[in-house]
């Protein structure tokens, strides 16, 4: 394809690249239930995409579908050049797809350093006996997977939970240690399913920023939902609105705004 | 009426004063008996926290694997290979159970996985009995170097005798405990079991096989019952009535909960000791046979007022 090579430039001066990956008219059943009706978008390399749309537009679904826990009944997913064979979610986090979700899913039982190691569960690749003995090579392994996640829960500014069990913290702290479990798998393309949900205004700006950041300084490609648009418009390159699983627009956030299909979906009808 | 009481909370504590030496044998016999609880809740209790299923199977497996390595040596396989050969077929049966029973029950009820287990404890008790045949076998111990014999001290003038089985079986039992634990803590593969006891959705989302994980939990489990096996075959001998003993396992996991490892442990010591205790002081009041029954009378008055257990996690429901 030859769009793929080609990329653009942001207002802001940030180059995004090729495709990474692309819907290819994903249509998702759930018995009698048409959750994702036909819709096709792309994500480009190092852009944030945003996936908005009301309560029950199929947003999350599509995560799902891209994420692997959902298999659409027709359509394509293309990843990096590739179609995508029906695969395990697991098989897919091997690709280099991170996510989070919705209703945080951490390990509550481990500490902050804990659950974002095992992000790094993929990287370590030493056999199970060195790693009883702590010796060696295995030991210098988790030293420098350690050191990377310090580097992250820095980033994030969790230090001072660092060790603290991951259940008794807060929600807005608990969202940001799933970011960086999510970030420590060093993603192709991070999926983010709801990042400021339930948040006040504090820390919706504080999120923000993170995803910002992220971007910016390790050029992570970010396809986002949120069904709140204020908050899209000021952080999504692109965005692709969704409303009873269908697709009612594509584009950047200004020309998003002003169609007239979004605004009806959001405001409702006259009639 | 006062003598009844002084029976009750007098003469037993009298009678452990004044005869030290017959006291420790009791506490060490009920200790012994007690690490070995403790090993059989310590398989429930793998299996409970990596995936939610009370493993009903779990008695029977115990029973299956001390078979299959007296089996193996009475076809002439030396005993060393027949309890590796053992292992095998205890990784096979980890990697069957997943195959076949969890992979295509996902996300079903507990209580439909309950049931499973409960057909896969009738297929093993078949099985083992088509294979093996149903009389008592006797255990392989000296082929395995497990000592025999006893050793006696004499602390206060009295007498206390240790069986070297029973010293070698807590030995083992605390080895296995140990590797266990360091198993979970340290490794990858260990990190990965308490992700997915954690969470499913989020062990899939950073590349944990859920599938591998089941197989590794049930082969730990197999391995755990391989051990109760070869040690409560050595103190009694192998047949199917074992599996009784392993639901001595219950009132254990009550008492330390269900999803804790040092909770198996604690819970099993405190059954074995409390029920020898009970037995040889207070036993006679009742006409004796308490030991069958202790466990289960602790277990209820837990139930009433502490149903997570000693360790177990509070269950908070949001309303």
């Amino acid at each position: 394809m030859k769009d793929q090579v080609e990329g653009y430039v942001t207002d802001d001066g940030r180059h995004i690249g090729g495709i990474i990956m692309e819907m290819k008219n994903i249509t998702l059943r759930f018995g009698g239930v048409i959750a994702i009706h036909n819709v096709s978008f792309d994500i480009r390399e190092g852009e944030i995409r945003a996936i908005i749309g009301p309560n029950g537009a199929g947003k999350s679904s599509m995560l799902n579908v891209i994420n692997g826990f959902y298999h659409p009944q027709e359509g394509e997913v293309w990843f990096r050049g590739n179609k995508r064979p029906s695969m395990k979610p697991y098989e897919i986090a091997e690709q280099g797809i991170a996510r989070t979700f919705q209703n945080i899913a951490l390990f509550k039982g481990m500490t902050t350093v804990e659950n974002v190691m095992t992000g790094r569960q993929l990287m370590l690749k030493k056999n199970f006996l060195w790693q009883l003995l702590r010796v060696g090579p295995a030991l210098e392994e988790e030293v420098e997977h350690r050191r990377r996640c310090e580097e992250i829960i820095d980033f994030l500014e969790i230090q001072a939970i660092r060790n603290t069990p991951v259940g008794s913290l807060p929600y807005g702290l608990q969202k940001r240690v799933e970011l960086a479990r999510a970030l420590a798998m060093e993603p192709k393309l991070l999926l983010l399913d709801e990042p400021m949900a339930g948040m006040n205004v504090e820390e919706k700006e504080d999120m923000s920023r993170f995803i910002l950041d992220v971007n910016d300084q390790y050029g992570t490609t970010i396809a986002l939902i949120e069904h709140d648009m204020s908050v899209v418009m000021d952080l999504a390159d692109r965005v692709v609105v969704l409303d009873y699983g269908k697709q009612l627009a594509d584009g950047t956030p200004d020309e998003v705004q002003k169609d007239q299909a979004v605004i009806d979906a959001y405001l409702g009808v006259e009639h | 009426m006062g003598s009844f009481v002084y029976s009750i909370l007098g003469d037993p504590f009298v009678q452990m004063w004044q005869m030290p030496d017959f006291f420790i044998q009791v506490i060490w016999e009920g200790f012994v008996s007690g690490v070995l609880y403790a090993l059989i809740a310590l398989g429930f209790v793998l299996i409970f926290k990596a995936s939610g299923i009370f493993n009903f199977a779990q008695g029977i497996m115990v029973v299956f694997s001390g078979l299959t390595l007296v089996g193996l040596h009475a076809l002439g396989v030396p005993a060393f290979i027949a309890l590796f050969t053992t292992l095998g077929v205890m990784y096979a049966l980890a990697f069957g159970v997943e195959r076949l029973v969890l992979r295509n029950l996902v996300n079903q009820p507990d209580i439909i996985l309950f049931m499973a287990t409960i057909g896969l404890t009738n297929i093993l008790i078949g099985g083992g009995q088509w294979i093996f045949g149903s009389e008592t076998k006797s255990m392989i111990t000296t082929e395995l170097l497990i000592p025999t014999g006893s050793s006696v001290w004499e602390p206060n003038g009295g007498l206390v005798i240790f069986q070297h089985i029973d010293i070698a079986a807590a030995i083992i039992a605390a080895l296995l405990i140990v590797s266990l634990a360091l198993f979970f803590s340290k490794t990858k593969i260990g990190r990965a079991l308490r992700a997915v006891a954690d969470d499913h959705q989020a062990s899939l989302s950073v590349g944990i096989s859920l599938n591998q994980i089941w197989v590794i939990t049930w082969f730990a489990a197999g391995i755990v019952a391989l051990v109760a096996g070869i040690m409560w075959g050595a103190r009694s001998d192998v047949s199917f009535s074992l599996q009784i003993i392993a639901l001595k396992a219950l009132p254990v996991l009550v008492l330390g909960g269900f999803t804790s490892v040092p909770g198996a442990i604690v819970g099993g010591l405190i059954i074995g000791i409390g029920e020898k205790l009970f037995e040889i002081y207070w036993g006679p009041l009742l006409g004796s046979g308490v030991e069958g029954w202790f466990a289960y009378v602790i277990a209820l008055v837990f139930l009433v007022f502490r149903p997570q257990g000693l360790f177990g996690e509070k269950i908070i429901e949001r309303v």
